[in-house]
């Protein structure tokens, strides 16, 4: 994963210092070792997890940690590095062959940090951190309820791979040598239920999941909701079968619309682009879908799980409109990748600590339409609704799609039974052009979201 | 021999390990270990022609562990003073709900693997940053010299310098320096506005002369180039039930998606595995034996050792078809009261032990692999893939093709490409039919990820010939 998102870091403090200080202190060692520019990410922060199975706990983890990324310019030649031993001895090594690698290189002209006059000047409160602290027994619960409760649902659920209670907190500070210094905390809270069904005629099993992530603990549902629905999801799926190859309309719920916007996302990075790696090279301006086709991503949603006040190069993040009716309005960019496609940055840059920026959304969702997911079943004859999907057949160069699905089968706008060892493919370009309806249904659980989505028609394979 | 780590390049001391080692074994925690690492990675990469981007990443840390019945503790830290290996040991054992105690552990004996798998010295493994970017721009003249409609090459060269050291409280106290690295080479081609990619590469826990011997670094450039420019012509993928014949070497993704997966222990204690209850049954068709084996020199997934101590084994787990085995760490092979396999691997100290795969093939066959091909009227002939998923549970596995081609009458004609494959595992191995004599191990870049977690692998196959199997194109078949 490449993102500064707080991969679980403490605020441990050495000898008093705080990370700002440390981020400084190693700025003004770059400087001596040659760097014409520098920035540096410091991140700390502490993780606990737990796991469930079958009501006893299967596991405990707990961690503190902290890591420090540096990304140095001599010129135009460039490197990065990254350590978690922050003794002054270690880093002072750290920067010197870190200046030593980036004079290794080759010039790249369009190199740098951003430009001074960009950096965020204010960094907004987005909400995104809840100082409830969950001990360890407390997780322990909320986990154990949201089992039994999936447990408790049907009696063809006998098994379960378990219940897992995370929560996290972290703080990143991000200083560059244009003297901009920022800072901001984060949390999250997520629990996960997976039970697992037992066929009684066939003895086969299925296996599905629940869950819900939020960065604050009073806004999570209810433990036993999830269980609930995870129960649910899986007992529905047991008695799936292959269908015949043929050529039908598709529906994609909102968990697997939600991966087919981040094909989109993907798609629209900067990095993919200007290496002609995406089926997007060129689109810019043009219509990629229909007017009913609406995609934002924005980075100062309150208390949003991909918000942030700046992004990983420090400019300010923003809510960019990515798709405006059904054409495509703007890449994902960081400062390198946009300079290469001539663009300025879209307040995308993504860091993940020892790294240089890479472009990812903050929250990127498909603007909702007016009709339920009920009503967009009833208008399907014959087709099929995807609940799952598995694999990575899709080629980003080309938008070839085809990927392993599982869902339930549509006869005159109802479900009727599960499918499961089935593909469906296409092409993505023509799949956004032939998507026909967007549910009124969006919810976040994550960076990226999407209400339920009908596409005319695609390739199902199976028998 | 492997080589004798010592505890103080950790800065620890055998008196801290083993006060932290008695502060986590407590009554009830049937076992516990403390997993030292401090790695070095460090990548070069090159597109457009530039060599522009170099990275170096250092991390050390301590994870420490505690089970007790089913339940495992773990806690880690990335300093390493007294203090916080008793705060981690305090967390570990949290689970065993019994009081610090003072029990006494066996002073571990320090030992070192009784192999090296890749002996690879620190000089090898390291490579300046010179050579690295020489071999890069080379890679990159040679895919464009290969063809003019090749418009980008991107290359990156990874290598990682682990040292790791485990300190149980069964008595073992052992380290393993572990080295790896990896060259991949990805081509854009062009042509009339039809762009296509090609990727190939390789490595292994091996030195940087491996990349030089015959040009091997060149070759690489040329096969991405190759795969790139072939992709060009390639014609939609068929969709439906069909023959499917897969080449030698990585398409062994197959074993690690549609069975390897659902060997792996835990899921068969807990019954949620496909494959659970099925020892010594029949998986599949007799001609197919299928190992998971740590111990070939210089191989990407080959170990020492796993990250608990264990030397590493080959472990039949098919034999002729019928179910023999799974693979085990430590905490399964105690619950389940099998025989241990030395697979307990971990991402690094930040992560729980799990057991993982290493490298895992099936032997040779009998047949002439032009004769499977010529087998088959009508079906596919796939040489390459990406990646690959599966639902333990269900068994159902997804791969998907990079390479692949039509057989038409016997023959291999058309370049397809979208194409991806999906199917049973319990099932899908009883439909083949066919087990070529060239078995090719993979070229050493498979990663497999796991509840979160990374580790380097290996795959290989002969050619085979599986009946019958749902292919995932967009051209009806009808």
């Amino acid at each position: 994963m490449s993102d500064m998102e707080p991969t679980p870091r403490t605020s441990v403090k050495k000898q008093g210092q705080s990370l700002s200080d440390l981020a400084h202190d190693v700025l003004a060692m770059a400087k001596t070792h040659g760097a014409t520019e520098a920035d540096v990410v410091v991140a700390d922060g502490e993780n606990l997890s737990v796991q469930i199975r079958l009501g006893s706990v299967d596991r405990l983890s707990k961690a503190r940690e902290k890591r420090l990324g540096l990304r140095v310019f001599v010129g135009k030649r460039s490197a990065t590095s990254s350590t978690s031993d922050f003794s002054p001895e270690s880093l002072r090594r750290l920067v010197s062959e870190t200046c030593t690698l980036a004079k290794a290189v080759v010039e790249d002209p369009v190199s740098g940090l951003p430009a001074a006059d960009q950096m965020a000047t204010e960094q907004p409160d987005l909400d995104l951190y809840d100082e409830t602290r969950l001990d360890t027994d407390r997780q322990i619960d909320l986990a154990k309820r949201a089992e039994a409760a999936a447990l408790a649902t049907d009696e063809r659920i006998t098994n379960s791979e378990g219940a897992d209670f995370d929560s996290s907190w972290g703080r990143v500070v991000l200083g560059s040598s244009h003297g901009f210094i920022g800072d901001y905390r984060s949390s999250s809270y997520s629990l996960a239920v997976s039970p697992v069904a037992v066929d009684p005629v066939s003895g086969s099993m299925q296996r599905d999941a629940w869950y819900d992530v939020r960065r604050k603990f009073h806004q999570m549902d209810a433990p036993e909701a999830i269980g609930i629905e995870a129960a649910r999801r899986t007992v529905r799926r047991l008695g799936a079968r292959k269908v015949v190859t043929k050529r039908v309309p598709v529906i994609f719920d909102q968990e697997s619309a939600g991966s087919l916007l981040g094909n989109l996302c993907s798609a629209a990075s900067g990095y993919s682009l200007y290496k002609g790696a995406s089926f997007l090279a060129g689109q810019l301006g043009k219509r990629l879908a229909p007017e009913w086709f609406t995609v934002y991503d924005d980075g100062r949603m309150i208390g949003g799980l991909g918000s942030r006040p700046f992004d990983g190069e420090g400019l300010p993040t923003r809510k960019n409109t990515v798709v405006d009716k059904g054409v495509l309005t703007s890449y994902l960019l960081d400062t390198y990748s946009g300079k290469k496609l001539g663009l300025p940055s879209t307040g995308n840059a993504s860091r993940s600590v020892g790294e240089s920026p890479s472009v990812g959304p903050t929250n990127f969702y498909l603007s909702p339409g007016t009709r339920s997911a009920e009503e967009i079943i009833r208008s399907v004859k014959d087709g099929l609704y995807v609940t799952e999907l598995i694999g990575f057949g899709i080629n980003m160069v080309t938008g070839d799609y085809s990927r392993g699905a599982g869902g339930f089968w549509i006869e005159n706008g109802e479900l009727t039974y599960p499918v499961e060892e089935i593909t469906i493919a296409g092409n993505l370009k023509q799949m956004f052009q032939d998507i026909e309806l967007v549910g009124n249904d969006l919810i976040f659980r994550g960076r990226i979201a999407s209400p339920t989505v009908k596409i005319a028609e695609m390739m199902v394979a199976g028998n | 021999m492997g080589q004798l780590i010592p505890l103080d390049s950790f800065g620890v001391t055998e008196h801290d390990v083993l006060a932290a080692l008695g502060r986590v074994k407590v009554r009830n925690v049937d076992y516990a270990d403390l997993y030292f690492e401090s790695c070095v990675s460090e990548s070069v990469s090159m597109e457009e022609s530039l060599v522009k981007r170099a990275t170096k990443s250092i991390s050390q840390g301590v994870g420490v562990r505690a089970t007790a019945g089913e339940k495992t503790g773990f806690a880690y830290s990335d300093d390493l003073t007294r203090q916080d290996l008793e705060l981690a040991a305090d967390t570990a054992r949290y689970i065993a709900n019994s009081p610090a105690g003072t029990q006494p552990i066996p002073v571990p004996v320090r030992s070192r693997p009784a192999r090296d798998l890749y002996p690879v010295s620190q000089d090898q493994a390291e490579v300046a940053t010179e050579d690295r970017v020489t071999l890069l721009n080379r890679i990159d003249a040679e895919a464009r010299r290969y063809d003019p409609r090749i418009k980008n090459v991107m290359a990156a060269f990874n290598t990682e310098y682990k040292i790791v050291m485990v300190a149980t409280s069964d008595g073992i106290l052992i380290g393993d320096v572990q080295p790896l690295s990896r060259l991949q080479v990805t081509c854009i081609a062009e042509e009339g506005g039809n762009r296509q990619i090609g990727s190939f590469g390789g490595g292994g826990r091996i030195g940087f002369q491996f990349y030089r011997q015959g040009d091997r670094y060149l070759e690489y450039a040329k096969e991405a180039a190759r795969i790139a420019i072939l992709n060009l012509s390639a014609v939609d993928a068929p969709a439906g039930v069909m023959p499917v014949v897969l080449g030698g070497g990585w398409p062994g993704i197959l074993l690690h998606e549609a069975i390897g997966h659902g060997l792996e222990a835990d899921f068969n204690r807990k019954k949620t595995s496909a494959f659970s209850n099925l020892l010594g049954k029949r998986v599949a068709s007799d001609v197919c034996t299928i190992v998971d084996d740590g111990t070939l020199p210089g191989r990407r997934g080959s170990l020492n050792m796993d990250d608990e101590g264990t030397p590493t084994t080959r472990t039949m787990l098919i034999e002729k078809g019928i179910l023999r085995g799974y693979i085990t760490d430590k905490l399964n092979a105690r619950l389940m009261g099998i025989p241990l396999t030395g697979n307990g691997r971990r991402e690094s100290y930040q992560s729980i032990v799990l057991h993982r795969m290493t490298n895992t093939f099936m032997l040779a066959g009998e047949s002439n692999p032009e004769d499977i091909i010529k087998s088959v009227t009508k079906g596919l002939y796939a040489v390459s893939f990406g990646g690959g998923q599966v639902d333990i549970t269900n068994g159902k596995f997804v791969f998907s093709a990079s390479e692949a081609y039509l057989i038409e009458g016997g023959k291999i004609t058309k370049p397809v490409k979208g194409a991806t494959l999906i199917g049973s595992g319990p099932e899908i191995l009883t439909t083949v039919s066919m087990v070529g004599y060239d078995l090719k191990l993979d070229e050493g870049v498979g990663t497999c990820g796991k509840e979160g977690q990374s580790v380097p692998v290996g795959v290989g196959l002969p050619t085979i010939r599986i009946d019958e199997i749902t292919v995932g194109g967009t051209q009806s078949q009808r």
